[in-house]
């Protein structure tokens, strides 16, 4: 790290600073966690919770203005379970898909936020999709999530059916390492590429260059979000579809 | 130390060829991909929703390969692993 913070402060006085790699770390117990990421993980958590619980307060048969925005968001994520999973086994699912999308949509729009104003003895506030554990959660979750879709389904008929040829079970242990690896690196690899060039962009050219960049980011970031909750969608929907009904 | 300035030159030719090679194949497949989706669009108007999310989906399929190679560059340069 020294090597590219030299390169990057010379010959200006210091306005700004990268730091990849420095963790505020927090020692609970046994456990040793990056203090940043779980701050603005809570963050994130409040600001859904609290969201939803204002918006439940009155609930109105016809609804007012925030309840309807509400409902809206509710059918856009119903819309993403179904169009993945299929109108029969849905709804089950759409509580996690559903939390999936707002919980990466609201991490990576936190990350655009002024945080450098709020000063931590080490590292710095960002997105907490910026943090390769986050992301890896959310993928070991998502698997998880498939396996217990299939399972459920048809139970170990689900195994039976996956292991019957050797190349179909191949493929299907490989997935089990690849899907996981592919999302967590996806997430993390765009949010902390976004907030890279941003931090450079900041050291270059501080006043007004970065903001264009930043609204461009705010799109990326919800695409990811879409992406992550729709793979997971689209992987249970995998799981849980009937063979039967392959042959109309 | 020699052996010092050899890693970080390596390092650093590495982690440009790295983002470099890593966006000629994506940049080529989502150019495809787009150019398809224009025609879709173009054949049948009224199916523009669905193919603007299927689009997006794919696109971010092939972006993230190129992340990968972004996330090998960012490691060679910011937690060098051979870093003395």
């Amino acid at each position: 790290m020294e090597l590219a913070s030299s390169i990057l402060t010379i010959n200006q006085p210091l306005l700004a600073e990268i730091e990849v790699g420095k963790q505020f770390l927090w020692h609970l117990g046994p456990f040793t966690v990056h203090g940043q990421t779980m701050l603005t993980t809570w963050v994130v958590m409040a600001l859904l919770v609290g969201l939803a619980f204002l918006g439940t307060q009155k609930l109105q048969r016809i609804p007012s203005t925030f309840q309807n925005f509400l409902e809206y968001s509710y059918d856009l994520l119903a819309g993403i379970a179904r169009g993945q999973i299929g109108e029969k086994d849905y709804r089950a699912y759409v509580p996690l898909v559903g939390t999936i999308f707002l919980f990466v949509l609201f991490s990576n729009w936190l990350g655009q936020l002024p945080l450098k104003l709020l000063h931590l003895p080490e590292s710095e506030l960002a997105s907490p999709t910026n943090d390769i554990n986050t992301t890896v959660a959310l993928a070991l979750i998502a698997l998880v999530a498939y396996l217990f879709a299939g399972i459920r389904k048809s139970g170990g008929g689900y195994f039976t059916h996956h292991l019957s040829s050797p190349i179909l079970s191949f493929v299907w242990v490989l997935d089990l390492i690849t899907r996981p690896l592919s999302l967590s690196l996806r997430l993390f690899g765009n949010i902390l590429a976004e907030e890279l060039v941003i931090g450079v962009l900041v050291l270059l050219a501080p006043l007004l260059v970065p903001a264009p960049l930043m609204v461009l980011f705010l799109l990326t970031g919800a695409i990811q979000a879409l992406v992550f909750s729709s793979l997971t969608a689209f992987y249970i929907g995998e799981a849980v579809e009937e063979h039967g009904d392959e042959h109309h | 130390m020699e052996g010092q300035s050899t890693v970080y030159a390596a390092s650093v030719i590495a982690a440009a060829l790295a983002v470099g090679l890593a966006a000629i194949g994506p940049g080529i497949g989502q150019g495809n991909a787009a150019s398809k989706a224009a025609e879709g669009i173009a054949r049948q108007p009224e199916a523009e929703g669905k193919i603007r999310g299927t689009l997006l989906l794919s696109l971010a399929f092939m972006e993230s390969l190129t992340i990968y190679g972004l996330l090998i560059a960012i490691v060679l340069l910011f937690a060098n692993p051979f870093r003395g």
